[in-house]
């Protein structure tokens, strides 16, 4: 491990030597590419009921490795075209989620004060909110949630752990002497913030980021599941789910295939976020365990 | 220490406060309303007529001193879906909630304890590549998908315990004391066991990196020093120690684990507050999620105190 | 003379590590006398510290003691003990004090748990016995109020009662030896005097001897009888330590020796050695201390100096036993790169 100095080689090529990280981003990189070319290879189109009365709840087969579902649709052609729905709420949610949560936490940090202690003691009273609940009960009213809705919402409630790691960052980087000198030379908040504390945030933000989009896919699905998801003509890996969850002792595949899509997707952003810390920040190993983001709570669906 | 204590304490009802105001208004900030469901038989008079006579149609402050005062009298509304109180409604799902988040909770810190201690000290060992890797995989399963798999497995390619519910709905009443306990442990069986693998990944993973941080502090040496076997250096003097981020980790894990317990109520129609809370979905049972929600982050603050009195108790150090 | 306490031979412990085979202690043979106090005095990184773990066997993978090292207390070969019959000597027959009180002790346990521990490890018996034994040490080693600080934890002390602590947890079984690692190190001056004179009171009431580790001759002056001076992993002078401070031998001693302060040139710049001590990966061959050295000639760098007797219980490792006359040409030293290969 020593052999790697930190400025060695680019982040990348750390990356791609991390052996479980490669793994990592093959999935992903397969991900990507189903997701925007997906539907040019599937011999379906994913909405099409193939023969609603010899082919529906058909098991696995040659010809339909996944199974049909109780519409008759091709359940290999709806995963693909999931993909594409799922990463992209995903993604979408969480860089919104990213971009509050590290606003708020430089503001509270650099602040200071009784901002920052204002600030905290709300962002403790967001903490304490179950973020399933909140979302049920937002849905419940919000029923059917168009697309964009669902991802503000998953966005709006997912910031507030990065914004307590944000904010630890910007009270330790805040006092740094570099920075008090830089604001004794007349530097603006604005500079100071963008110049001296983005740099020393950037790396456990990235880990966070990358640990929350495996959590948010798999809320998705779970709030699919629940049937306040984002609804056809849409399918999200999480909508297939929901179409077949109700005979699944005796559809098990309708619940199986999506859910094996979901759990590779989200053990590939998992070990990539460990990986990208490893290779971020090798001191992040030794710290104090609590400020490790990869073994923060997770809050899956 | 009795002082700490008084402060904690006015912390977390102020947190309460906090919570109940942002649950409010982040609710009633969702488009639509009890009443705004699609129907072709519903005029839109009746529907105003409703909204008038439920006090949905006033200034949000106005209708946000309403609730506060109303939840004070311990009104918390009706349940369409239940037919009841929220307030009775939850009062019965409410221990329940407890008695399944308790029990996997505790024996997910049993054994992602023992095991994290053990990946430490056979750091990148068979032992700790085979277990990192299989948890792994169980932190990254969706909790609903993960209990659904068990619950195909277990209660219906190989049927040996029951696929939901509490107590075996028609047989319970008639039987023995002692049959009557292995029922009920036999109903407890599937939820605790997949809310215990689920949650025992991240236990585990943080007893891990906290046991490797703690084992090569200089007093983990003078403990070798003073001639203890390595049993008791590992068991006690380096567990103890690595014991305190797990309390913290205890109070952070809260929020998330409520939610779990809804998806495994939900899959194993457990009648807890999740369960509630989930199908008030399709009854648009306002109420009762709103209830739902603030009843939930108050068990979530009012454990995050017992996880900090627990943390005196662990941690001289944070006693002053 | 009776057998000594101690009688180490050839000690080596090696660290197997990705960059190569760090040899730290390499060839290490010394004695220790009953009732003895004795300096080992070297930079850090000069495997002194190394010396210290490997008596009492802590040394972790991937450090190792090599096969042919004899460690020789009191008639056993602790080299050659199992894990189990070793744990029966540590903190009973051999005990240790370390460097830094604030993290020697356990956080969360208090200072009269820690040391009663010993007591119920080595001696059994009653918790209550064990804990009167805590509180009684806690009052040897000088604590007011022992009983009201033995329920107290480490951090409500301050760093020289923490110092205590540890040496009461080390003395409580009435050990043979005690090693002492840089104890005085981490304290204020003059907590660091107490700390000394405490082991030097109870070293002559308990009669036990004193391994005293440290960089500081000035401590060694204080406290030990003889001096050891180690450099590169090996043993490089060795006297009595008057005999040591009048007549140094070794140039690396002497350097040490200049980097002192005295008393009343306390303001004058110190002098001090020359580059640094190499890894312990790649000793230079021949003399390990050549590169640094002002006396330094050819025969330096080709041929590795054995430890040459120069007088009564009095030894250094330097050719300078042959050729005295070679003392005259003092120069700079060639911090070449002779013995640089194979360095990182």
């Amino acid at each position: 491990m020593s052999s790697i100095g930190p400025s060695s080689r680019s982040i990348v090529g750390r990356l791609l030597a991390h052996r479980s990280a490669r793994w990592a981003l093959a999935v992903i990189a397969l991900l990507v590419v189903a997701a925007i070319a997906g539907p040019w290879f599937t011999a379906h189109a994913g909405h099409e009921q193939l023969d609603i009365v010899k082919l529906k709840n058909t098991p696995p087969s040659w010809r339909y490795p996944f199974g049909t579902d109780q519409y008759s649709r091709d359940l290999l052609t709806r995963v693909l075209l999931g993909a594409r729905i799922s990463l992209a709420v995903a993604t979408l949610a969480v860089l919104l989620s990213t971009t509050l949560g590290t606003a708020y936490g430089l503001i509270s940090g650099y602040a200071g004060g009784a901002v920052d202690a204002a600030m905290m003691r709300v962002l403790d009273g967001f903490l304490s909110i179950p973020r399933v609940l909140l979302l049920i009960a937002i849905l419940t009213l919000w029923n059917p949630v168009p697309l964009s809705g669902l991802i503000l919402l998953l966005g709006a409630t997912g910031w507030f752990g990065v914004s307590r790691i944000v904010r630890a960052q910007t009270l330790a980087t805040r006092h740094l002497e570099y920075v008090e000198s830089a604001r004794a030379l007349g530097a603006g908040t604005g500079r100071i913030l963008l110049r001296h504390v983005l740099p020393n945030i950037v790396t456990p933000v990235i880990v966070t980021a990358t640990l929350a989009v495996g959590n948010v896919i798999a809320l998705e699905a779970g709030l699919s599941y629940l049937g306040v998801g984002a609804r056809e003509p849409t399918p999200s890996w999480g909508s297939i789910f929901f179409d077949g969850v109700e005979f699944f002792a005796g559809n098990w595949w309708v619940v199986f295939f999506p859910g094996v899509a979901i759990v590779a997707t989200v053990l590939a952003f998992n070990v990539l976020g460990d990986a990208l810390r490893d290779v971020l920040d090798p001191r992040q190993l030794h710290r104090s365990a609590p400020v490790t983001p990869g073994t923060q709570p997770r809050e899956n669906g | 220490m009795r002082r700490q204590l008084a402060a904690r304490l006015a912390q977390s009802l102020i947190v309460v406060i906090i919570v109940t105001t942002i649950s409010f208004f982040v609710i009633r900030s969702a488009p639509g309303d009890p009443f705004s469901y699609e129907s072709t038989t519903i005029t839109p008079a009746i529907r105003d007529h409703w909204r008038e006579q439920f006090g949905y149609n006033r200034p949000l402050p106005v209708q946000f001193i309403r609730y506060v005062t109303s939840v004070a009298h311990g009104e918390l509304g009706y349940s369409f879906q239940m037919h009841e109180p929220v307030a009775v409604a939850l009062a019965a799902a409410v221990p329940r909630t407890l008695l399944l988040t308790g029990l996997a909770l505790g024996l997910s810190f049993l054994f992602g304890i023992i095991i994290g201690v053990l990946q430490a000290t056979h750091r990148d060992g068979w032992f700790d590549r085979v277990t990192s890797a299989v948890l792994l995989f169980f932190y990254s399963l969706p909790d609903f998908w993960a209990a659904l798999m068990i619950l195909l497995l277990f209660a219906y390619w190989w049927p040996v315990l029951p696929a939901g519910n509490i107590v075996d709905p028609v047989m319970h009443d008639y039987m023995g004391g002692w049959e009557a306990l292995v029922d009920r442990l036999r109903h407890l069986a599937l939820p605790v066991l997949s809310f215990t693998l689920l949650t025992m990944a991240g236990i585990t993973r943080y007893q891990r990196a906290a046991m490797i941080e703690t084992l090569p502090m200089d007093f983990i040496r003078t403990a070798r020093a003073k001639g203890l076997s390595e049993r008791r250096i590992v068991w006690r003097h380096a567990l103890r120690t690595a014991l305190t981020p797990m309390v913290a980790l205890l109070g952070l894990m809260l929020p998330a684990l409520l939610g779990g317990a809804l998806f495994i109520e939900k899959v194993f129609a457990w009648p807890g507050m999740g369960l509630l809370a989930a199908g008030a979905v399709a009854a648009r049972d306002y109420d009762l999620v709103t209830a739902t929600v603030i009843a939930g982050s108050v068990m979530v603050v009012i454990g995050s105190f017992f996880a900090d009195l627990l943390h005196m108790a662990i941690d001289p150090r944070v006693r002053e | 003379m009776a057998d000594p306490l101690l009688r180490v031979r050839d000690l080596r412990t090696y660290f197997y590590t990705e960059n190569g085979v760090a040899r730290s202690v390499d060839g290490v043979s010394f004695e220790i006398g009953a009732g003895e106090t004795v300096g080992l005095v070297g930079e850090s990184g000069c495997g002194k510290s190394v010396t210290a773990l490997s008596l009492l066997r802590l040394v972790r993978p991937p450090g190792r003691i090599e096969s042919t090292s004899e460690i020789l207390f009191d008639g056993q070969d602790l080299a050659k003990l199992s894990e189990k019959e070793m744990r029966k000597i540590r903190g009973a027959r051999m005990a240790m004090v370390f460097q830094e009180p604030m993290t020697a002790l356990n956080p969360v346990f208090t200072v009269g748990d820690q040391i009663a521990e010993v007591v119920r490890v080595h001696h059994g018996g009653s918790k209550k016995e064990a804990w009167a034994r805590a509180v009684q040490m806690l009052e040897t080693v000088g604590i007011p109020a022992p009983e009201q600080r033995a329920t107290e934890y480490p951090h409500q002390l301050s760093g020289g009662m923490r110092q205590r602590v540890v040496i009461a947890m080390a003395l409580v079984m009435n050990p043979a030896l005690v090693i002492a690692d840089e104890p005085t190190t981490a304290l204020d001056v003059t907590i660091q005097a107490q700390i000394l004179e405490l082991m030097r009171e109870l070293q002559q009431r308990l009669g036990t001897s004193i391994l005293l580790i440290t960089h500081d001759l000035g401590v060694v002056a204080e406290t030990a009888s003889r001096v050891i001076v180690m450099y590169g992993g090996e043993i490089v002078e060795e006297a009595p330590v008057d005999e040591l401070f009048k007549n140094a031998h070794h140039p690396y001693t002497e350097g040490l020796l200049n980097a002192m302060p005295q008393v009343g040139h306390e303001r004058e710049r110190l002098a001090t050695i020359p580059g640094s001590v190499p890894p312990p990966t790649a000793w230079p061959k021949a003399c390990r201390f050549h590169d640094r050295c002002p006396y330094a000639w050819d025969r330096c760098a080709t041929e590795h100096p054995p430890l040459y007797q120069i007088g009564p219980g009095h030894s250094s490792r330097c050719h300078l036993a042959e050729e005295p006359e070679r003392r005259a040409d003092k120069h700079e030293p060639f911090v070449v790169m002779a013995g640089a290969e194979g360095r990182p």
